[in-house]
């Protein structure tokens, strides 16, 4: 008995039409694995939908009615307007006392966290040429932050006390000082840099854990290596896993971002186009990454730990989007170059509430697609050692 | 019964110690998390750019200047020449800010006035900007003042004396490392709660230990020992590099620390252990774990603070562990917390763990059934 020769009309495994064929095939179990399985679904759309939520309802760094205490050492006509000038700012909720020692309970128990101290001289220091007058603000350094903005907070309210009653007393003219102009955030609200933020951190996670997850399982089971036993080639194998997921990260930025303009009124000042560059860009790296990661793992509990570590950690750290990065120690400067994300951070923040600014997405555009190139290149490398 | 759960917690360790890479994962990315986190997660300011640009030819705006390139805050204060220039600075991100002295200011600040002072920030980064303008309000008030004192005008403006209790100087690290001893015990045992459950639930041999003359009450203690354990050890590492590496002071007990540390573990591996219960596959359990522990950082009071919250998620924090053991874990450390505090902190936890050992002890059995 002799093999027939293939007949007329069938494929060749390698012609144009039977890669596309195959990689068509893959993709589709690649789709058909990610509808099947709810926990892909719940990280791609539900987790986005949660964290969204929350930074537009609920978690700020603005605080608005922050609790403090007031004390009057003395009820004298200045103190009063001064105490008074407190209670009518929008920023604080106000707790009066006459005695510090009130309040330095409640301090420790952060009930209030601030106690603003008018002493007892305040009125007679006030009319006095030679010295100016002083007020205490006694804080909470347990929490620095909140200490800092209080603070700020405070000198806010006593300068404008200060203005008006020099107005007023016809001391002065109204209208001078410094004039302060928050540009493309005008109400200084953190939703504006968090939601971007958002954005980057999902995509980080659908890239790269869902990526390594899937991937490292497939490994784990000895399903990659029945798959490399057909005729499908190591980079055949992982564009079908890639593409897959690269829609599902751009459904998921699409969907983000549709809730941040729409539900939570962040605004979108740049065009679309430059959203989906800046996000295409963007998520090379990250599944590039999620491909290493698991071809070095092989192990699903290995491969999601690691992922956390190499791409959620660092963009929710490292990238400049919720903590500055000229503000941490040069060394840590330099490994935040090295993420991604910090190439990805001040594009998408400058698309939503900038608008296009072409010179500085052309810029970071460049650098996320050579570390993509980078990323995925290895994971080629590595897979492809793995079979022979 | 104690010969079993002996053998039952022995086993389980090995599974968790006996693999060379999940004792790495177990031990190194806490550790790098500790530096990056001690080193990177700060909310403070410094090291900023900003633009100048001074229209003013008198004296006192060059003394803004010089003012502002000597505050340590920032790191290059450059000279700009034309409000365009001032814009594409902040546009390209070269600069935080922008100062523009008006013409007027020399004569208005001699005047005993303050001196008329454009800032201009980028609103891209608000909360960086707010401290900076608040910088900067700082200096033009003393400004203000000193100049206000020095012609013996009436100084119209009341200083601000701030006195930080706890932290004098504001460190942000004092803030940060007894915060993440709270978040890194959180994600340990989940994490091993997660590897120990789904694992054996994928391989199938979750159903052998359920067959096995073990009373559901059994396996649980046994699944919950590593998991507190490692959990322990981790509380330990972080304690001691808080201490002898960052130099946190620890004022409070080391015992009330640890006594709530146990329940907040007790509590967190009982939802670890419910999350495993309704999953069947890992990559099911790691991401469900990872469902949980996102939102339940955000909503802790780790990096943003509680009262910031609508009230209603104000309440729904209640149900969040984290909550309750980082406000232990920075009240011990810096503000001495006495055992009746402690104690009021510790209860919700202590709750906690009881409906979710509970749910899943239920939910286990239901399984058996």
């Amino acid at each position: 008995m002799t093999y027939s020769a293939p007949a007329h009309g069938a494929e060749q495994p390698f012609s144009a039409r039977a890669r596309a064929r195959r990689l068509l095939a893959l993709m589709l179990k690649e789709a058909k694995q990610i509808v099947r399985d709810p926990s892909s679904i719940l990280i791609a759309f539900v987790l986005p939908l949660i964290l969204l939520f929350l930074f537009g309802y609920g978690v700020s760094l603005d605080a608005t009615r922050t609790k403090i205490g007031v004390v009057m050492e003395a009820p004298s006509p200045s103190a009063r307007g001064l105490a008074s000038a407190f209670q009518a700012s929008p920023y604080f909720e106000v707790r009066l006392a006459t005695d510090r020692r009130e309040l330095e309970e409640p301090l420790a128990r952060r009930e209030v966290r601030g106690i603003v101290v008018i002493p007892a001289k305040f009125d007679a220091d006030l009319n006095k040429r030679s010295v100016t007058p002083e007020v205490q603000v006694i804080l909470d350094g347990a929490d620095p932050n909140t200490a800092a903005l209080v603070q700020g907070y405070v000198q806010g309210v006593i300068n404008t006390w200060a203005s008006v009653r020099a107005v007023e007393a016809g001391r002065a003219l109204a209208g001078s000082g410094p004039e302060d102009r928050m540009w493309f955030n005008p109400e200084h609200s953190s939703r504006y840099f968090l939601v971007p933020g958002t954005v980057a951190v999902v995509m980080a996670l659908v890239g790269t854990l869902l990526t390594a997850l899937v991937v490292a399982r497939e490994w784990e089971r000895g399903t990659m290596e029945a798959l490399m036993a057909t005729p499908v080639t190591a980079v055949e194998l992982l564009v079908g896993k890639v593409v897959p997921y690269f829609l599902l990260g751009l459904g998921s930025m699409s969907l983000c971002a549709s809730i941040a303009v729409f539900v939570f009124q962040v605004p979108f000042r740049g065009s679309v186009l430059a959203l989906f560059a800046i996000s295409s860009a963007f998520l090379l790296p990250s599944l590039g990454l999620g491909l290493l990661i698991s071809a070095a793992t092989k192990n699903q509990f290995l491969a999601s730990q690691m992922a956390l570590l190499a791409s959620f950690l660092p963009t929710f750290l490292l990238s400049g989007f919720i903590f500055e990065i000229n503000s941490m120690p040069k060394v840590i400067q330099w490994i935040c170059q090295a993420v991604p994300a910090r190439w990805l951070i001040p594009s998408l923040q400058t698309v939503f509430v900038a608008g296009d600014l072409w010179s500085l997405f052309v810029k970071d555009i460049a650098v996320l697609v050579l570390f993509g190139a980078l990323f995925l290149g290895l994971a080629v490398s590595r897979t492809r050692k793995k079979v022979a | 019964m104690w010969t079993r759960l002996q053998s039952l917690i022995v086993k389980e360790l090995l599974v968790v110690f006996r693999d060379p890479r999940s004792r790495i994962i177990l031990i190194l990315p806490p550790l790098i998390q500790l530096v990056i986190f001690a080193f990177a997660a700060t909310l403070e300011v410094k090291n900023v750019d900003l633009v100048v640009l001074n229209r003013d030819e008198g004296r006192l705006g060059l003394e803004l200047v010089r003012r502002l390139e000597g505050s340590p805050t920032f790191r290059r204060v450059a000279p700009v020449h034309s409000p365009s220039e001032l814009r594409q600075a902040i546009d390209q991100q070269r600069a935080l800010g922008g100062v523009e002295i008006a013409p007027t200011f020399s004569r208005e600040l001699a005047a005993g006035r303050p001196g008329s002072v454009q800032i201009v920030l980028d609103g891209r980064r608000s909360n960086a900007a707010q401290i900076v303008d608040a910088y900067i309000g700082q200096i033009l008030n003393d400004m203000t003042a000193d100049e206000s004192e020095l012609h013996h005008q009436l100084a119209s403006v009341p200083r601000v004396v701030p006195r930080n209790w706890f932290n004098p100087n504001l460190e942000y690290k004092w803030f940060t490392l007894p915060g993440l001893i709270a978040i890194i015990a959180q994600l340990i045992g989940l994490t091993v709660t997660a590897l120990s459950v789904a694992r054996e639930r994928e391989l199938g041999t979750f159903d052998q230990l359920m067959v096995a003359p073990l009373r559901t009450g059994e396996i649980l203690a046994g699944k919950m020992l590593p998991p507190l354990m490692v959990g322990m050890l981790h509380i330990t590492l972080y304690v001691i590099a808080s201490v002898a590496i960052f130099r946190v002071p620890l004022r409070g007990s080391l015992a009330l620390l640890y006594g709530s540390g146990l329940f907040f573990l007790a509590a967190t591996v009982g939802i670890g252990l419910f999350i495993s219960a309704l999953c069947t596959t890992q990559q099911q359990a790691i991401l469900g774990a990872f469902l949980f522990v996102a939102p339940a950082t955000l909503l802790s009071g780790y990096a943003t603070p509680i009262e910031n919250m609508p009230g209603w998620l104000q309440t729904a924090t209640m149900a969040n562990p984290l909550r309750h053991f980082l406000v232990v874990t920075r009240g011990v450390f810096l503000k001495a917390m006495p055992l009746t505090e402690v104690a009021k902190n510790t209860m919700p936890m202590f709750f906690i763990a009881l409906a979710t050992l509970s749910a899943a002890a239920w939910l286990f059995r239901k399984r058996m059934e």
